[in-house]
């Protein structure tokens, strides 16, 4: 399926160029001309969002489900995410420096899927057996990675932020960090929205699972422990007994894992077979 | 034989040509600049003037139908100072046409300041300029050279560090705090010590929108004087300990001779507010905070050096800017004389006598 005579992949070279260009741009603004230029980064990052969405319907149409069936498609999936949930928090509280990193981030997920062929082999049309919740919960789970992708972002820059204050680094790039509390903030309500989109997701796709005891395999018990970890991140911050530094580095190092562990999950449930879907999904 | 022709002029003397005693011989402060006004109407041939007098400088911008007005004005600003012109020859700062509007750019740019990137000259040259408009001795010349100054200021300090940083201990402390908090509007502040320079950054905080201050001092007269001025409470040096959990931001200037706040009173005061930064300023010497208070999660420790090395670092950055600056003025001044050369030519006596 082809738009203005281009395929779905196509549409995602051309968003993961706009999302390049967003870090290249933040970067020479950055290093060069020592300011940043968040009001074209954000333009870019719009404009690399809309041809991604493109790219997305087009797959989603020819597959006839939510385009996540394969690894390809869960990494362009919660890059888009990310990048869903950029354009609102940095609409609104226009925290300096996070176009950089999100768009740094997107273009990491979108090119190393793109440039990885194995990672895009084709998988069966209406994947989800034509089960809109279950596809809707794919969707929410892939959409909560999106969100724990920007909260390891902002828990990042909090490092780096804390970093430069107690060792006294406060130039370049340091000098445009947002303040600690403010990240911090941002920190808190996307953990939180996070882990309500993957209780969500969860709910629903316990609904079928439970219905098939059998079925719950490892994927899914992951999701689920990822699910409990970030769950009680939240409710040990809200708490005040995981705080600053530990709960960023907690939320760096949760989202490393989802990330990493996706291959290996998805393969330990189709042994020998390249292709792979959502951990947890049934497919 | 044709006649002069008019001419852009700038005369005055600055920190640059003249020292300190000599440029408060020469400054035109009160009711001194008003009667040099006076005579400034009554130099022949003089078209349209301003005059900019900050505790650095005393400079006459202005058009003058030819150079023997200029002359004119050079005398009659010496007889006002009695001063031996030779003398002034001596400091005196005097150029014309392009490098005139260069030497004004440069002005208001902040980078022909004592303290290189400042604000407060461009606002006193905003001054200087409405001042003459009041007294209706602008003209075309001086109106266009004026407000070009004022947007190629802002041009620089958009595109360029040159106004980056601060570069005074409190401002530096206080754009600390900005880093740690973000808005300063709920932050408390605790000043330890009644003295000058805990009071000068107590009051940096305060003209930065901090919210609340509280002064503790091992003497409570001098804490409640202190406190009174800033509009601020006053706090017993005793129940410091106790209360430092209720504050976002301590600024330490006692004259103890051992730390004041030490590892375990900071300790105590963060498992109350774990997840609340506090922020250390130890500007006494010697330190009143113990140093290892640093290596708590979410206490920021900052003593006098490091404050002063940044102080440092951004005033060496502005400077390292300087060139910049002056070549992006040098480009826009040859443009602006482009366009104020053929107004010179207007020829009348435009000031209003």
């Amino acid at each position: 399926m082809s738009f203005l005579g281009f395929g779905d992949r196509a549409w995602y070279w051309m968003a993961a160029v706009c999302y390049l260009a967003g870090l290249v741009l933040g970067t020479v603004a950055l290093l060069r001309d020592r300011r940043q230029s968040q009001g074209a980064i954000y333009a870019i990052i719009a404009a690399g969002f809309v041809l991604q969405t493109l790219g997305l319907f087009l797959r989603g149409r020819a597959m006839q489900s939510c385009p996540v069936g394969n690894m390809f498609e869960i990494f362009q999936f919660t890059a888009w995410s990310a990048i869903c949930l950029y354009l609102v928090v940095g609409a609104t509280f226009r925290l300096s420096l996070l176009g950089f990193f999100t768009s740094c981030l997107s273009a990491v997920l979108s090119l190393v899927s793109l440039t990885q062929p194995s990672w895009d082999a084709p998988h069966p049309v209406a994947a989800f057996g034509g089960h809109a919740w279950i596809a809707f919960h794919a969707a929410l789970a892939l959409f909560s990675y999106g969100v724990f992708g920007l909260l390891a972002l902002t828990s990042a820059m909090y490092l780096l932020q804390t970093y430069s204050l107690k060792h006294k680094h406060l130039h370049g790039l340091f000098s445009f960090l947002p303040s600690i509390l403010d990240l911090d903030l941002i920190s808190v309500r996307l953990l939180a929205v996070g882990v309500l989109l993957m209780t969500w997701s969860l709910g629903i796709g316990s609904i079928h699972w439970l219905q098939d005891l059998a079925s719950v395999d490892t994927p899914k018990l992951f999701t689920a422990a990822l699910w409990l970890a970030y769950f009680a991140a939240l409710v040990l911050r809200l708490s005040r007994r995981l705080v600053s530094q530990r709960l960023a580095w907690v939320c760096v190092v949760l989202f490393a894992v989802a990330l990493l562990s996706l291959g290996p999950v998805n393969a330990s449930r189709h042994p020998g077979a390249p292709t792979s879907a959502v951990p947890g999904l049934k497919t | 034989m044709s006649d002069p022709a008019p001419t852009l002029f700038l005369l005055g003397a600055s920190h640059h040509t003249a020292p300190l005693e000599l440029r408060e011989k020469l400054s035109l402060a009160g009711e001194k600049l008003e009667a040099f006004r006076a005579d400034l109407r009554a130099v022949a041939g003089l078209q349209e003037y301003a005059v900019l007098n900050t505790c650095n400088r005393v400079e006459i911008y202005g058009v003058a139908a030819d150079p023997a007005a200029v002359a004119r004005l050079e005398a009659s600003f010496c007889a006002r100072h009695q001063m031996d012109p030779a003398a002034f020859a001596r400091c005196r700062l005097q150029l014309h046409d392009r490098p005139a509007v260069q030497h004004l750019l440069e002005v208001a740019a902040g980078i022909d300041s004592q303290v290189v990137g400042e604000t407060e000259i461009l606002g006193q040259v905003k001054d200087a300029y409405a001042a003459a408009q009041a007294q209706g001795t602008t003209g075309p010349v001086l109106n266009r050279m004026f407000q070009k100054s004022f947007q190629a200021a802002k041009h620089v300090r958009t595109h360029t560090a040159i106004g980056e940083g601060q570069i005074s201990v409190a401002s530096v402390a206080v754009d600390l705090a900005l880093k740690i908090f973000g808005d300063l509007r709920p932050c408390r502040v605790l000043v330890l010590g009644a003295g000058d320079i805990g009071e000068k950054t107590a009051k940096a905080f305060k003209s930065r929108g901090a919210g609340r201050t509280t002064v503790a001092s091992r003497n409570f007269e001098h804490a409640n004087a202190l406190a009174q001025a800033l509009e601020a409470a006053a706090l017993p040096f005793e129940r410091v300990p106790e209360g430092l959990a209720e504050f976002d931001v301590a600024v330490c200037s006692t004259a103890a001779p051992e730390p004041v706040i030490t590892r375990a009173m900071a300790a105590a005061a963060m498992r109350r507010r774990p997840n609340q930064p506090l922020f250390f300023i130890d500007l006494a010497m010697p330190r009143n905070i113990a140093p290892d208070v640093a290596d708590l999660a979410n206490v920021f420790l900052y003593n006098l050096d490091d404050l002063a090395k940044i102080a440092d670092e951004n005033l060496a950055l502005r400077r390292a800017e300087t060139d910049q600056v002056r070549q992006m003025l040098a480009a826009k001044s040859e443009a602006l004389w482009v366009q104020l050369a053929p107004r010179m030519n207007g020829g009348a006596d435009s000031i209003p006598r």
